[in-house]
């Protein structure tokens, strides 16, 4: 990536300590995730150790360091979404798909996370898919979406 | 004219509109539940049919169960809500509604109307509902009503009146008021708000800062983001009355990344008072100058926790530190700093403009005003709820919320940190004392409810999963601590628990309580705690007899077919992944125990297939070691 990516997202901070969260949040939704690269050029411009930035950041739970998969897969792990069993649904992704929580299919196609909360409880169990929250999901009718788009 | 003037006319002639008005609830859940389409195909059907009406988009009432929201008020009529409403719906209801007047009273659930309306015979006022009418609305009082992106329908509805009222008192004096109001701290510890404050305010020393916390970690809550999502001026002005009281000139909201609607109407409505004079210098022509960051937080649960959530936005680690110094006095960049909640400061404009003693009418004796809890789990009626403290746990599960439809089992609040309460408990009232008396926690609003086929121990290693995941790692007692009890938990819910692994997780759940550095570690037993205390026979079981009464603990139970309904259907057949299921169409079909990965399937599909026949079962069978 070119350097002058890295320099647009840096334009909008001060350069200050306090920017780096917020930094490698826009770096992320630029590019999906931290790479190397963005680390030694978020190091640069805040004047901090790599180290003291990948320290922070892999405090984070909201930052990856590997590049994502074409389709995300986020399976919510909620309480509300525990008791209507989303358990049973992270299973049948891990099962269909052979990877577990946290991986990418060998193909890049599929990207398998799970979430603390998405925040629509009322609708439990629930996945997202891309952009599209699929609500009182069953495993059968999560196998079968994810049949459609393999 | 004013600019509340312009914003009051505008209000009312959105009131006395003479084209129609359609609401639309579009907060993260309505959206999740399909608003934005319907939102879509209320557009298409006003433009293919030529209608004119005036569409507004508002944020969440609170009852989650009937999203998609879709209101409607025709001119000179009260406005009608619809409920569960589809896109094609949706352009039912209009070209019914609006074309031919015709008000689909069969599709809606209630009405805002005055009292003996009779242009709705039979259709009950929207918050005469049964999961409304117990609730009290401060806090959430606006949401769902005003276009939370637009400030005017805010100061319309006397938005910045209580922060007007402040500025013309001495900041001692609004101190005073939310002492004599009882506010406590809503984030779930209940520590008395004026007591932070006059702390931080008797620091010498000219800079100092005020903070939002809407960093609301805890899986199962949602009451800080639907608030922001809904009305977010509330919290700013609340964030502006508490700043004036301590003497703070510059303010953060920490904020979840996550929560990219919320964040963007902060940004929104910041820019909006900006213009209006309400942020920078000489807010409302008084010496008072504040100006506010919105700061994103990257997920991390331990972040709730006042200094870890200093830490994140001085761009560290957000791990806590000892106290004291308390941030009252040495909080960000080592400035005093108060951190409130966002509801607590949600509180404040209705306090500041209608006075502590009409606050204290709600609540009772010791614990004032109100609460919004979120209410979900295994409940009829999940939702955003605002009730008066002193309530029974009993009214809002079972008169609110509607009870659950299987057998009610317990409720747990204050999410990883609360506790579990079984059904012995749902007379005690909801106050911060009674409910750490019971072994639980008021917390920030999470209400979990769970039937008879939610496992205890299940729901109890569900939560240290949590804690553990989410513990910063700085004290050992908690990274630690957390993670044997998980061990622990993990063998008893797969059938290898011991007597005196029991005993091991009590003195080891109170020993990471007592010596964790801060609140995370000090409460996450808390659910083992209560569990052990409530449900102890559930563990027993678990340990004794290998059985798991919920059904719910997957490594003791096996799925079975019931040779008497099975009707040989063969559609488990086609769903089981590995071949467990066999049989010829037409007649009895078997499950290879030794096969089965128990991935409920089958189940599934013989419940909701209307060929299939519910016969597929799934049982704990107890096998005494």
């Amino acid at each position: 990536m070119s350097d002058n990516t890295y320099n647009d997202i840096f334009s909008a901070f001060r350069g200050d300590e306090g920017d780096l969260i917020a930094i490698l949040l826009r770096i992320q939704e630029k590019f999906g995730y931290i790479s190397e690269d963005a680390v030694k050029h978020t190091a640069q411009f805040l004047r901090l150790s790599e180290n003291q930035i990948y320290g922070v950041a892999s405090f984070y739970s909201k930052f990856r360091f590997t590049e994502p998969g074409t389709t995300s897969i986020k399976v919510c792990m909620g309480t509300a979404c525990h008791v209507h069993g989303g358990k049973f649904l992270a299973d049948a992704v891990s099962w269909k798909l052979g990877v577990s929580i946290g991986q990418v299919t060998g193909d890049r196609r599929f990207d398998f996370q799970r979430v603390n909360c998405l925040g629509c409880c009322a609708l439990a169990p629930v996945v997202k898919i891309n952009d599209r929250v699929h609500a009182r999901m069953m495993v059968t009718g999560l196998e079968e979406i994810l049949s459609r788009r393999e | 004219m004013t600019r509340r003037q312009v914003a009051r006319d505008k209000w009312d002639s959105l009131k006395e509109s003479r084209v129609p008005v359609i609401h639309i609830g579009t907060a993260t859940c309505g959206t999740a539940a399909g608003a934005l389409d319907v939102l879509e195909s209320v557009r298409r059907t006003l433009s293919e049919n030529r209608l004119e009406a005036t569409l507004v988009q508002v944020g969440c009432i609170g009852p989650c169960y009937l999203e998609p929201l879709m209101d409607i008020t025709m001119p000179g009529s009260p406005r009608v809500s619809y409920a569960n409403v589809t896109p094609q719906m949706a352009r039912s209801i209009i070209e019914r509604y609006l074309i031919k007047g015709d008000p689909s009273l069969e599709l809606a659930v209630g009405h805002f109307g005055s009292n003996g309306n009779g242009d709705f015979d039979g259709l009950p006022k929207f918050f005469e509902m049964p999961m409304l009418k117990p609730q009290v609305r401060v806090v959430l009082r606006n949401c769902g009503f005003i276009d939370p992106e637009d400030i005017d329908h805010y100061l319309a509805n006397d938005g910045y009146v209580g922060l007007a009222g402040a500025l013309e008192k001495r900041p001692e004096d609004v101190i005073a008021e939310v002492k004599e109001a009882g506010l406590r701290g809503r984030g779930g510890a209940g520590f008395p708000t004026y007591r932070k404050w006059e702390i931080c305010r008797s620091v010498p020393g000219t800079t100092k800062y005020m903070i939002c916390n809407c960093s609301e970690g805890d899986p199962g809550a949602f009451m800080n983001r639907s608030l922001i999502e809904s009305d977010p001026h509330c919290v700013l002005e609340g964030l502006l009355i508490a700043a004036y009281a301590i003497g703070a000139n510059h303010g953060y909201v920490y904020i979840n990344a996550d929560y990219a609607l919320a964040i963007a109407r902060l940004k929104k409505a910041a820019s909006q008072m900006k213009e209006y004079g309400l942020l920078g210098e000489n807010i409302l022509d008084s010496a008072f100058g504040f100006d506010v960051t919105i700061k994103e937080g990257a997920g991390a649960f331990v972040c709730g926790e006042e200094t870890a959530l200093i830490g994140s936005i001085e761009g560290k680690r957000g791990m806590p530190r000892s106290r004291p110094p308390f941030p009252a006095i040495a909080g960000l960049r080592g400035e005093p700093t108060i951190i409130n909640n966002v509801e607590t400061l949600g509180a404040l404009p209705n306090i500041l403009r209608n006075g502590a003693a009409w606050y204290r009418q709600f609540g009772v004796q010791g614990n004032y005003g109100t609460k919004t809890f979120s209410l979900v789990g295994k409940v009829r009626r999940p939702g955003l709820i605002e009730v008066p403290l002193g309530i029974k746990l009993r009214q809002i599960i079972f008169e609110i919320g509607g009870g659950s439809q299987k057998r009610f089992k317990a409720v747990q609040t204050g999410g990883p940190s609360g506790g579990c309460l079984s059904e012995e408990y749902l007379d005690i009232p909801v106050e911060y004392e009674s409910m750490t008396a019971a072994g639980s926690i008021m917390g920030s609003g999470g209400m979990i409810v769970m039937d008879e086929e939610t496992c205890a121990v299940d729901l109890a290693l569900y939560f240290l999963h949590f804690t553990q995941n989410e513990s910063c790692g700085k004290c050992s007692p908690c990274r630690v601590g957390t993670h044997h009890m998980v061990d622990i938990l993990e063998k008893i819910v797969r059938g290898q628990g011991q007597m005196d692994d029991l005993s091991k997780l009590q003195v080891l759940a109170e020993t990471v309580a007592r010596a964790s550095l801060c609140g995370l570690g000090q409460t996450a037993p808390n659910p083992v705690l209560t569990t052990l205390r409530h449900f102890r026979s559930e563990y027993l079981q678990h340990v004794k007899e290998k059985y798991c009464p919920a059904a719910a603990c997957k490594e003791l139970v096996e799925y079975d077919i019931d040779p008497v309904k099975c009707n040989g259907c063969h559609r488990c057949v086609s769903v089981c992944p590995t071949a467990a299921i066999t049989g010829a169409k037409s007649e009895l079909h078997k499950i290879d125990i030794y096969l089965c990965i128990k991935c409920k399937a089958c189940y599934e599909i013989c419940r909701f297939d209307p060929l299939a026949a519910d016969a597929i079962v799934f049982r704990s069978r107890r096998s005494v070691s």
